[in-house]
């Protein structure tokens, strides 16, 4: 007998970078996920994903309902985008109930309620990221804030990026079914899990030997270490360096460009402008960059 | 009188509801309305200009990198580098965009539209050897066939095997798409959200290892492409011919032409490019592009009169939330005053019409398989076809541009960010003609605009009266079962709507929204 797990993906306030990254998970693949058994004896049931599920319109709606019922308590919910909440959440709104719409931070309380555990996938979701940027014209919040608000307790776990790798949102559900829920030392402070999130992007550069020497690039382009070129690296969290991107074919500091920071909470108000020089650190102590700011 | 009303419309990007008048099984009215608005003019709004290229990216994970290029293009205007980019950047932004569009073409038929006239079902009949399509005949035995049911029934028309083979294309496009992504990550960084292209040019650089990886890629994704996706295309369209007769619209096409064949021209609407830029209608005649032809209308949107009829490049809003007779936040771009398409369908009628022989050979090829005139292209199946073939058209293309790159030789120029100016960034993104305004002053963001595909395609009634694009298409159609509305949502996603790219551009205020429908 085959274990489904129930999942339900829904997007707020996004712009579907997330979802188009999942779909490159290179090992398994996203067929693999979808189709096959991901662990022996235990299948994905992704019952509703706007992007790629053959329904529209009130049979969607009703497919995510009926999972949020029937399956309560136990299907795993994945949102990608901030949830907006100005103006009682009027600026985003998913499907109809009585031929009215249902705002977003309406489907984010009533899903995250029933669920098992509540995945949030991308840094708007995490921390609200792009659309809760300054000014934040719809008041933007990321999925913790609205749990918090609606005095929801569920087990969250933030996989943030802009976008996530797509290993580090399938490893985290393989996590979940072959060892179950993370505990609370598997997560950092910002609940990211450790194996992923672990270790800063400037502690693994290729570049790293550059930054030691001082020799920095002057121009994008040239060879040497992006420090000065605004690159993020020093205070951001992500094993980018190890695992590259797209099928490890490459990363961005490889294309010669700084890191910009999307995995932070930082990110994008603090982690910009993106092609200026960090201010305010005290190298080579990088890693106390954060907490040093927090203590300010 | 009755009403189909689909929300969300899914397989397609962002929140999107269409709302139908039916009388006697004949759609009489169409409204299309956005379900979310983030504001990202908003919050570019005083940032560092170079930040414009990560942060307009963001408008849209399906096609950064066309947001990224015309941000780029339209900084290196207002930097006043636009004819000094060296050829190496020129070529690499060609190629990263290139592999964007031509992976992007086959996720749409695939995995957003296939599923409209594929029946998925018919595996659990299958009886051979392929151990995919039997991984996926266990699957629907398993009985929790989630993300594929429920459907809508009833118009499923293709052969088992058929139906049978497609399934195993699907499968096997989720892996090309995946590889085109890789092709773009090898001089762009990462996917979704690259970083590679800058005002300047590139920040990657070009070596031998890199093209020859490069080339490889492209090479398997040419190969589906021409023994896949087209021959699928067509194997579709013979079984739903009468979709070369419905969604015609308005029968306007409008490009902007992409892929620089050459940087020396500042003049983005005139240099020379791979597509052309320009118009063509119903009468097939190119015509030539002209930017000072294009106005955006705001009567039947929710901003005063007097913003009406602005160049996007000198646009203000100025909203007014219940106005008589206004239904949706999307302003109304129209072009000479009328109403226009956009997409690859427009690229390559526009290309074709100016009498280009590599895409004439395309096109008349195609269309002598199906025993079908040019003007099928103004329809659901000529956007699939035309779809396809922009793929293919560029997709050739790739090897021998990644071949002219020199390596050691400049990839980005360096400059000076200006107190004052202004840009202008236009290219075709994979869903059409995209553009990106851009004002600067003191060395900051002052006002960023971008007039996207999607907003000319789903939007609303003009001053004149006129219905946009996508309302024109559905208006007329005849809907055979209301509870299966196929006709509708085929009609749709033959436009391959992007809704985050349409609704950033808006600029909603006050509490009073909560009245009205957030576009």
């Amino acid at each position: 007998m085959v274990k489904e797990i129930p999942v339900v993906y829904l997007q707020a306030a996004s712009c579907t970078g997330c979802a188009v990254s999942s779909l490159n998970t290179a090992s398994p693949t996203i067929k693999n996920v979808l189709i096959d058994q991901i662990a022996p004896g235990v299948h994905i049931n992704l019952r509703f994903h706007p992007v790629i599920m053959a329904a529209a319109g009130e049979m969607a709606i009703q497919v995510m309902e009926d999972t949020a019922k029937q399956k309560k308590g136990g299907y795993v919910f994945v949102v990608d985008g901030a949830v907006p909440m100005g103006a009682n959440g009027v600026y985003g709104t998913v499907g109809e109930r009585n031929g009215k719409p249902v705002s977003m931070l309406q489907r984010v309380t009533e899903l995250a309620r029933d669920a098992l555990a509540v995945i949030a996938l991308g840094t708007c979701a995490s921390f609200g990221g792009i659309p809760a940027a300054k000014p934040n014209p719809t008041d933007c919040q990321p999925v913790s804030k609205v749990l918090a608000a609606k005095g929801i307790k569920k087990p969250l776990i933030n996989i943030p990026g802009c976008p996530p790798h797509p290993d580090w949102f399938v490893g985290t559900i393989a996590s979940i079914l072959l060892k179950g829920l993370p505990t609370a030392d598997d997560l950092d402070d910002f609940l990211r899990p450790k194996a992923f999130y672990g270790k800063l992007i400037h502690e693994n550069c290729p570049r790293r030997a550059s930054f030691d020497e001082g020799k920095f690039a002057k121009k994008l382009g040239d060879e040497g270490c992006l420090y000065e070129m605004g690159c993020k690296g020093p205070i951001t969290y992500a094993d980018c360096p190890l695992r590259k991107w797209n099928s490890g074919t490459n990363w961005v500091i490889g294309a010669g460009a700084p890191c910009n920071g999307c995995t932070q909470p930082e990110f994008p108000d603090q982690t910009s402008p993106f092609y200026e020089k960090l201010v305010d650190v005290e190298l080579p102590v990088v890693g106390a960059y954060w907490a040093a700011k927090e203590a300010k | 009188m009755g009403k189909i009303v689909i929300d969300p419309v899914t397989r397609i990007e962002g929140h999107l509801k269409i709302e139908c008048t039916v009388e006697n099984g004949v759609v009489k009215d169409a409204r299309g309305t956005g379900n979310l608005f983030r504001g990202l003019e908003l919050i570019l709004r005083g940032r560092d200009p170079r930040d414009a290229q990560i942060i307009a990216q963001r408008i849209c994970g399906v096609c950064p990198q066309s947001h990224g290029i015309a941000a780029a293009l339209n900084l290196d205007s207002a930097f006043g580098i636009a004819d000094k980019i060296p050829d190496n950047g020129r070529i690499i932004r060609n190629l990263i965009h290139g592999a964007h569009v031509a992976q992007d073409a086959c996720l749409h038929f695939y995995h957003l539209a296939a599923l409209d006239y594929v029946n998925v079902a018919d595996v659990a009949k299958y009886e051979g050897n392929d151990s995919q399509l039997n991984s996926v005949k266990d699957f629907i035995a398993r009985g929790e066939l989630g993300p594929f049911m429920p459907r809508y029934e009833g118009d499923y028309r293709l052969p088992a095997a058929v139906n049978q083979q497609a399934v195993a294309h699907y499968v096997r496009a989720l892996e090309i798409r995946r590889i085109g992504h890789e092709a773009v990550s090898i001089f762009s960084g990462k996917v979704p959200h690259s970083v590679g292209v800058v005002p300047g040019g590139v920040t990657s650089v070009p070596t031998v290892d890199n093209i020859m990886a490069y080339i490889w890629k492209i090479k398997i994704l040419k190969d589906f492409i021409d023994n896949v996706y087209i021959p699928d295309v067509l194997a579709v369209a013979g079984a739903y011919l009468d979709y070369a007769a419905i969604g015609v619209g308005c029968k306007n096409l409008l490009s902007y032409g992409m892929y620089d064949l050459d940087g020396k021209s500042p003049d983005y609407a005139t240099r020379d490019r791979l597509f052309k830029q320009g118009t063509i209608s119903a009468d097939l005649k190119p015509g030539t592009l002209d930017m000072n032809k294009i106005a955006e209308y705001v009567k039947h949107s929710w901003y005063e009169d007097s913003t009406s009829g602005l160049h996007p490049a000198h646009g203000d809003t100025k909203p007014q939330p219940g106005k008589n007779g206004a239904y949706t936040w999307t302003k109304a771009p129209r072009y000479d005053g009328k109403v226009y398409e956009v997409g690859a369908v427009a690229r390559v009628a526009v290309t074709y019409a100016k009498g280009d022989p590599k895409m004439k050979e395309l096109v008349d090829g195609a269309l002598a398989k199906l025993k079908a005139k040019p003007s099928v292209l103004f329809s659901v199946l000529g956007r699939h076809l035309a779809r396809a073939l922009s793929a293919k058209y560029i997709a050739d293309q790739l090897e021998g541009w990644a071949l002219s790159l020199k390596p050691g030789e400049p990839c980005y120029t360096t400059y000076e960010i200006p107190d004052t100016a202004m840009g202008m960034g236009i290219i075709e993104g994979s869903r059409g003609a995209l553009g990106h305004f851009i004002e600067i002053k003191d060395k900051k963001i002052a006002n960023y605009q971008a007039v996207v595909p999607t907003t000319w395609n789903i939007s609303p009634m003009d001053d004149m009266g006129q219905h946009g694009p996508i309302e024109q298409a559905l208006i007329g159609t005849k809907v055979k079962d209301e509870k299966n509305p196929f006709e509708i949502v085929r009609i749709i996603r033959s436009f391959d709507p992007c809704l985050a790219c349409s609704i950033h551009v808006v600029t909603p205020k006050g509490r009073e929204l909560g009245q009205y429908r957030v576009v």
